[in-house]
């Protein structure tokens, strides 16, 4: 029989975050590390969750909210990072806060290998661009994490990333 | 099927003057590149120019309409802008904000790169393709006439509304100094918001 596998917190975490700093505009590419997430959003009536037909399309959405005076988020899955290279111009030149939460892919036991290219290189692409990084490997740092991040976006009006790693997500075995 | 072969013979310039003219108190946004450089013979405080981040212009009238739900927001851009970022359109129909509209002025050519036909002189509609994505409204102008009969659509109508006007290929030099983008948005977020919550 199998083990029944204990309830993820950390994505109710991160939702209480995102409240603590009274984001009000959640933009998204669904990923799976995201569902609950995205899930609180849609629900929450002080929230409005934007889906995206691809990620770039949420850092000037995100450029709008700021604006016109609300915070917002992006949520995404690593291989969405590459499609935002350009309209990071945005916000990185404008001075405005960009607040991603980006569930990686192409690490901890990754089954596809065409995740491996933009997976590996995720982190290393944020920082060249300028985006600020912050990771969170383990469960319990996943709300303090991306609370400390949004402070440092909001605060400072800069860009910040967090890096949620595969681990969080589990292993997956696909050899059998 | 019928080919559209009507041509563009209205001037940018006389396009922008006109629907600034309409504008009342709403928020604008403007995309790169002729449409940025246009909006500076009407400078103001409401509007906020895209000097870079092509395709960005239509998504940040989406976050601006959604944060400023009682003002009306106006996004005017390029063909070639909007192309770039076609896939708003489909995100601003599923969204349907009621206070959003676009208006691209389609002059069918990149005129900053050296006039290379965009797809929108080759069979391409954009009419369309707002229309498939429901949009509430979405026609195409030619005439001055047809200009003066939709800005009320523009500025008033239910949205997500566009217009696509189609002007002729007449160049002009840039006619906007400021920007620098960080000015850009502390001047549009400290006259809308106030100063206290634009530099909170």
């Amino acid at each position: 029989m199998k083990p029944e596998t204990p309830p993820r917190l950390w994505p109710g975490d991160i939702y209480q975050s995102l409240k603590k700093v009274d984001v009000r505009q959640v933009a998204y590419v669904p990923d799976a590390g995201h569902t609950q997430l995205i899930i609180n959003c849609q629900t929450d009536a002080d929230m409005t969750a934007v889906s995206l037909t691809t990620e770039e399309e949420g850092v000037a959405l995100l450029a709008g909210a700021w604006l016109g005076g609300q915070r917002g988020v992006l949520l995404m899955q690593s291989s969405g990072v590459g499609n935002c290279i350009n309209m990071l111009s945005v916000p990185l030149h404008c001075r405005m806060p960009l607040l991603m939460i980006v569930t990686m892919r192409g690490e901890w036991g990754e089954f596809n290998p065409w995740q491996l290219p933009m997976g590996q290189n995720t982190e290393r692409v944020l920082r060249d661009m300028g985006v600020y990084i912050q990771r969170a490997d383990h469960a319990e740092e996943v709300g303090s994490v991306t609370y400390a991040a949004a402070q440092l976006a909001f605060s400072s009006n800069c860009a910040v990333a967090v890096l949620l790693s595969q681990r969080l997500l589990g292993f997956k075995d696909w050899s059998k | 099927m019928t080919t559209e072969t009507r041509k563009g013979s209205l001037d940018r310039r006389h396009v922008m003057a006109t629907i600034q003219a309409k504008r009342g108190d709403a928020l604008m946004v403007t995309g790169l590149g002729s449409t940025t450089y246009d909006a500076g013979t009407a400078d103001h405080l409401n509007t906020f120019c895209l000097w870079g981040g092509m395709g960005a212009a239509a998504m940040t009238g989406l976050g601006l309409a959604l944060a400023q739900p009682d003002r009306r927001v106006l996004v005017m851009t390029g063909d070639g802008e909007m192309l770039m970022g076609m896939g708003a359109f489909a995100t601003i129909g599923a969204q349907q904000p009621k206070n959003l509209a676009i208006a691209v002025i389609d002059n069918e050519h990149y005129s900053e790169t050296g006039m290379q036909p965009t797809h929108t002189q080759r069979g391409v509609c954009l009419a369309s393709v707002a229309r498939g994505c429901s949009f509430a409204a979405a026609e195409t102008v030619y005439s001055e006439e047809e200009l003066d009969a939709v800005l009320p659509t523009l500025f008033g109508g239910s949205g997500p509304v566009l217009a696509v006007i189609k002007v002729n290929t007449q160049r002009y030099p840039m006619s906007i100094r400021l920007r620098d983008g960080a000015r850009l948005k502390d001047r549009f977020r400290e006259n809308l918001l106030g100063a206290d919550v634009a530099y909170d």
